[in-house]
């Protein structure tokens, strides 16, 4: 089932030459608009009119999520802010936040390829799509409502959270379609059985999830328990959000939109591109966006590439479901964390560099994040209710600064193992 | 009329009370009294020791964080109704009780009762005017 055959299904040499143009003409854009890559362009000597082959990108030096950071909040833009119609935002801390835009022809663009992940995955426009991502800032409620939308079928726009109700209304809707992350399809399935719902008896038949690393274990157990088709899909705010890539009916990978997205790997640590079918950190450049283009952006997303054709017939390359990041990035109930993010809560309380560890756990198919810090004499109190009062206002800040609810829990000094690198303050006990 | 108490900060696993009473023990410190308060995952707990600067010098040594708070030492008449007179007092005067422990003296004729309030000075003034006595941490030691 193909949503724009002609596209998807385009011969390879077809392909490649319709991305030079529209890479052409994406650097000379942003060449000419944007002053960040106007100097950086320059002080590398880089003339975009001189690209003749898809390799000469390799010269154009990457962007990375600290590029966005440093452009906050319009610095990227390609085109006065009049022009743009829609705002976006990754999740992070007000000073961390990645601000994106949209034109008028981004959402027809972004909606139209969003459709293709919907119909790719077998929805059409007679199914009834419960849409349990959050609505707002995120890119992932109103990217796939949009692309749903624009498929014809029916949206359910119910946005995330309320479990019991979300199973109500696709009892009473009939929904056929759930999108969602997946650990919030296994909740889901934890909620129908307390609630004696026989998922058996729904009209659902698909699931469509991202946002956050899952695997095929979890793919199969909600297959069995919610009696679906589960797909994948991928996105990114930085890159447009979701529809940049996802699964056909084979679920074997995930077709990139080529067309609109070209992809590298590269090795996060030299840089150079990895040998076909390597794993590697996935690294995009928009072709077609207007508002907000990207050029080489560092996803520090891991996969790799399956070159090989897929017997659903389309031409577009499959990178395999992400495997894990190349930062210390956490990804916490579709939350992106950072533990500096973390670091500097706690320096700013404490006064002094913090010790601490972070736990990641997945208990009753919930995100569960522990941080542990030690106790140093600025932060104990001889007062039960002082010490619990303190303990409740990291948690507090924690939860309006990340997003998200942390538990924590004070060790004693010197009881936590020094590292020198940040990443192994973390253990990510979660088997997916 | 302060007197200095020490609060050790414990995680609730075995041995760690023993451990630190072991280093008072080797160093000569003699505990006056204690309490612990806890939760599931960990313990605050407070000492009335004889050197206080020692006792907290080897116990951060030893890998404990360690810290020094003033309380009130009430001396009562180790009868029927001793704690709720003082309670009363403080009650009336509208200052309120952070954390007490207790203990009984050798000769078993007077208890002396240790507060932490939020309002010191206030609670000084107030027990003081009602008649009760307040000792010093040297008076504790030489109980």
């Amino acid at each position: 089932m193909y949503w724009e055959q002609k596209k998807e299904c385009m011969a390879r040499s077809e392909l490649q030459q319709l991305q030079l143009e529209r890479l052409k003409t994406t650097l000379r854009r942003v060449g000419a608009t944007v002053p960040f890559y106007r100097n950086r362009f320059s002080e590398l000597k880089l003339d975009s009119g001189k690209v003749k082959s898809l390799d000469d990108l390799r010269r154009f030096p990457f962007t990375t999520k600290q590029d966005l950071r440093d452009n906050y909040p319009y610095g990227l833009f390609a085109i006065p802010l009049r022009e743009v119609v829609r705002i976006h935002s990754s999740s992070g801390t007000t000073g961390m936040a990645t601000v994106v835009g949209y034109s008028k022809n981004d959402i027809a663009n972004w909606s139209n390829l969003v459709a293709r992940i919907l119909c790719g995955a077998g929805v059409t426009a007679d199914d009834m799509i419960q849409i349990a991502f959050g609505y707002g800032l995120f890119t992932g409620g109103f990217g796939l409502h949009y692309g749903a939308e624009r498929l014809g079928a029916s949206v359910i726009p119910i946005s995330a959270g309320n479990t019991k109700r979300q199973i109500q209304i696709m009892q009473d809707f009939k929904t056929t379609a759930l999108v969602c992350t997946p650990s919030y399809a296994l909740k889901m399935a934890d909620v129908m059985m307390d609630m004696g719902v026989n998922p058996n008896g729904l009209s659902l038949r698909f699931g469509l999830f991202g946002a956050e690393p899952w695997s095929e274990a979890m793919r199969s157990e909600i297959n069995e328990r919610l009696g679906i088709r589960a797909t994948d899909n991928y996105g990114l705010s930085e890159i447009m959000g979701p529809g940049v890539a996802g699964e056909c009916q084979e679920c074997n990978g995930l077709h990139v939109n080529e067309d609109h997205f070209l992809i590298e790997m590269i090795d996060p640590d030299t840089l150079e591109p990895v040998a076909p079918g390597e794993v590697g950190e996935l690294v995009i450049t928009t072709l077609t966006k207007e508002a907000f283009p990207v050029i080489r952006y560092r996803t520090r997303d891991l996969t790799r590439l399956m070159p090989e054709p897929c017997p659903c017939g389309r031409t577009f390359v499959r990178v395999h479901r992400m495997m894990g990041r190349s930062d210390d990035m956490l990804i916490i109930k579709g939350v992106n964390v950072f533990p500096t993010q973390i670091e500097s809560i706690l320096f700013d309380i404490e006064g002094t560099e913090p010790h601490y560890r972070l736990i990641v756990e997945r208990e009753n198919n919930e995100d569960k994040l522990t941080v542990m810090v030690e106790v140093v004499e600025s932060i104990f109190f001889d007062a039960m209710k002082k010490q619990r009062a303190f303990m409740e206002m990291i948690r507090k800040r924690m939860a309006s600064e990340l997003g998200i609810g942390v538990d924590v829990k004070l060790v004693e000094e010197r009881t936590l193992e020094r590292f020198d690198g940040k990443g192994d303050r973390v253990i990510d006990k979660r088997k997916l | 009329m302060r007197v200095e108490q020490i609060a050790v900060f414990l995680e609730n696993k075995s041995g760690r009370l023993a451990e630190i009473t072991s280093i008072l023990a080797d160093n000569d410190i003699n505990i006056r009294a204690l309490s612990v308060a806890d939760t599931a995952d960990f313990g605050i707990l407070r000492l009335i020791v004889d050197n206080v600067e020692k006792a907290k010098t080897i116990l951060r040594d030893g890998g404990f964080t360690v810290g020094k708070t003033d309380v009130l030492a009430v001396e009562v008449v180790d009868k029927t109704g001793g704690l709720a007179t003082v309670l009363k007092s403080l009650h009336r005067a509208c200052i309120n009780v952070e954390y007490m422990y207790a203990f009984v003296n050798k000769t078993g004729e007077n208890a002396v009762l240790i507060f932490r309030f939020e309002k010191m000075d206030e609670a000084i003034e107030v027990l003081q005017k009602d008649g009760f006595t307040l000792i010093s941490g040297a008076q504790i030691c030489a109980l």
